[in-house]
């Protein structure tokens, strides 16, 4: 604010002048609901995911193996040309542990997430996904993960067809 | 370049920022428009062509926000536009108009960006999870918080950062928005506060994040011709820098935000920057978390990869410091009414050029000062060099 200006506009009002009625108000929830098709890359993505594999497509000029898959190279700007499948084990790029749902209410028990670098992709082709079968204090940056898949009868051919990812073993000698 | 009319800034204006202000957004936007009008000692008339920004629509469930706030901010039967790119918004709005007036077609223009984030209930939160891809993420149960957690804790692995580097940005800008009359959450608070708050997506923490809020704030800008004719004091758009990534927002190693290096670079080239910390005098970057401050000093080049949490305890990004890094209080402190937000933060350049900003102005003679904003899915920069 410059100092030139003395008088700043506005009215603050609080969440209970709201809830008891003492401002005008109106409220309203839009009954829109959406279907989306997940479209031809994502939809074979989702289709593999099904069969408890995971996809990538590639692009011969960069050479790039790219999760998610896509049908055009985002740096080439031309079709991808293959399909290749890569491994359902990786890396923590990073991660987090939540303590808030979808709606920002708040969690006991808090959602571990990550950004998963899956084995056989391109560098930094990361997922998102969560992590299981792991106490909060345990995870760690460049941990070894693998996926835990739905019951093959479960699957639906949906991200949720894998559970979550969990820590691989180191074999101890 | 041909044709390219040189820019100036003669008037600010801003409303208060609160969670939940009476106002509705026109109202909001109006109050801004008039003050920044009034500053500039004109009138709606002379406004040859209006840029509104404002976020995304699901905060307000009016699905064509710009034309519904036309209105009120000064459009009415004239040439406008409306942008959007998410909390990238309030500082391109300002690049938006600019280029109305750099590319001849108008003297002067009106630029407002104005956000009421409390109509969304119980909590804006929800609305945000829609900005998430329906197939691939929404199923997870996103919420807006993990990708800011993801990003900070890659940024504190990479450079070997710890919390308290980050909570003392927190602590200076909540107190710098104790001078600000329009802030929702100045503050004295201490490192360990930050530390004990509520962890809500390790490792953020409650007094990471800025609040939501409802705002308005607007700019006016004219052409060289009519500057030189009503003010003895403008300030001028030197440097106009945009660029985004792709929302595969997984795909990028998130450490380090390229997209903001590359809008920087833009607005330096045309500025004649060769040494951003040499010749920016202080900067407004975007900071809705505290880290996000330190990232975007690195990726506006002000410091090298990493170097952004030691030049902040030591002292260089207080007011008084060698380069002041939001004197107004930034998001943290005054708050984060998206597009109002961003472009708040270019009105506090603008007043700390004039030597307008009270009890925050900076010290020395500022002649060069940079803001900038970010958003959507941590994919977009947007920058803007001013002088004096």
């Amino acid at each position: 604010m410059s100092e030139k200006i003395k008088d700043y506009r506005g009215e603050a009002l609080k969440s209970a002048d709201f809830k008891e009625g003492r401002v005008p108000t109106e409220k309203c929830r839009p009954k829109a609901k959406f279907a989306w098709s997940a479209g031809i890359a994502i939809g074979r993505f989702l289709e593999e995911l099904k069969k408890g594999k995971i996809i990538a497509s590639t692009c011969s000029k960069c050479g790039r193996i790219m999760v998610p898959p896509r049908i055009y190279c985002e740096n080439c700007f031309k079709p991808t040309d293959g399909w290749k499948y890569v491994k359902d084990t990786g890396t923590i790029n990073t991660y987090s542990v939540s303590y808030l749902a979808a709606d920002a209410s708040r969690l006991k028990e808090p959602i571990l997430v990550a950004i998963i670098d899956l084995d056989g992709a391109s560098k930094n082709m990361g997922l998102i996904h969560k992590l299981g079968e792991v106490d909060k204090d345990e995870i760690k940056f460049g941990m070894k993960v693998k996926a835990v898949w739905k019951p093959k009868e479960e699957r639906v051919g949906a991200i949720t067809d894998i559970k979550y990812f969990k820590p691989i073993k180191e074999a101890t000698p | 370049m041909f044709g390219k009319k040189r820019v100036a800034i003669v008037g600010a204006g801003l409303t208060l920022f609160r969670r939940r202000l009476k106002e509705t957004g026109k109202e909001l936007s109006y109050e801004a428009s008039k003050m920044a009008l009034d500053a500039a000692g004109m009138e709606l008339r002379d406004m040859q062509s209006v840029v509104l920004g404002t976020a995304p629509d699901a905060f307000d469930g009016v699905h064509m926000k710009g034309e519904y706030l036309a209105d009120g901010a000064g459009a009415y039967r004239k040439p406008y536009t409306r942008v959007f790119v998410g909390g990238g918004t309030g500082v391109f709005t300002p690049l938006a108009g600019w280029w109305h007036v750099a590319s001849g077609q108008f003297d002067s223009c009106l630029v407002v960006a104005e956000e009421k984030m409390s109509s969304c209930y119980p909590h804006p939160q929800y609305a945000f999870t829609t900005i998430f891809d329906p197939i691939l993420e929404r199923p997870l149960g996103m919420n807006l918080i993990w990708i800011f957690a993801l990003e900070m804790h890659r940024y504190m692995h990479k450079h070997g950062i710890k919390k308290e580097d980050i909570a003392r940005v927190s602590v200076k800008n909540k107190g710098n928005a104790l001078d600000h009359p329009c802030a929702q959450l100045g503050a004295k608070i201490t490192v360990e506060d930050v530390l004990n708050s509520e962890v809500m997506a390790w490792p953020v923490q409650r007094l990471d994040v800025s609040p939501t809020s409802d705002g308005g704030a607007a700019l006016v800008l004219v052409s060289e011709d009519v500057a030189k004719e009503i003010t003895d004091d403008p300030v001028w758009i030197d440097g106009a820098g945009w660029c985004i990534d792709s929302t595969l927002w997984t795909n990028r190693d998130l450490y380090y935000p390229d997209y903001v290096e590359c809008a920087a670079r833009m607005a330096y080239k045309m500025a004649g920057i060769k040494n951003p910390p040499k010749e920016i005098d202080l900067a407004e970057p975007y900071d809705p978390f505290d880290y996000k401050e330190l990232h975007h000093m690195e990726g506006l080049l002000l410091c090298k990869k990493g170097e952004a949490p030691k030049l902040t305890a030591e002292g260089v990004t207080q007011r008084d410091g060698d380069l002041p890094i939001n004197p107004s209080g930034g998001l943290l402190g005054v708050g984060n009414p998206i597009a109002a937000a961003g472009l708040m933060k270019v009105c506090e350049i603008f007043w700390q050029l004039r030597g307008e900003a009270g009890k925050r102005q900076i010290p020395g003679d500022p002649r060069t000062g940079l803001a900038q904003a970010w958003g959507d899915l941590m994919q977009y920069g947007s920058v803007i060099v001013l002088r004096r």
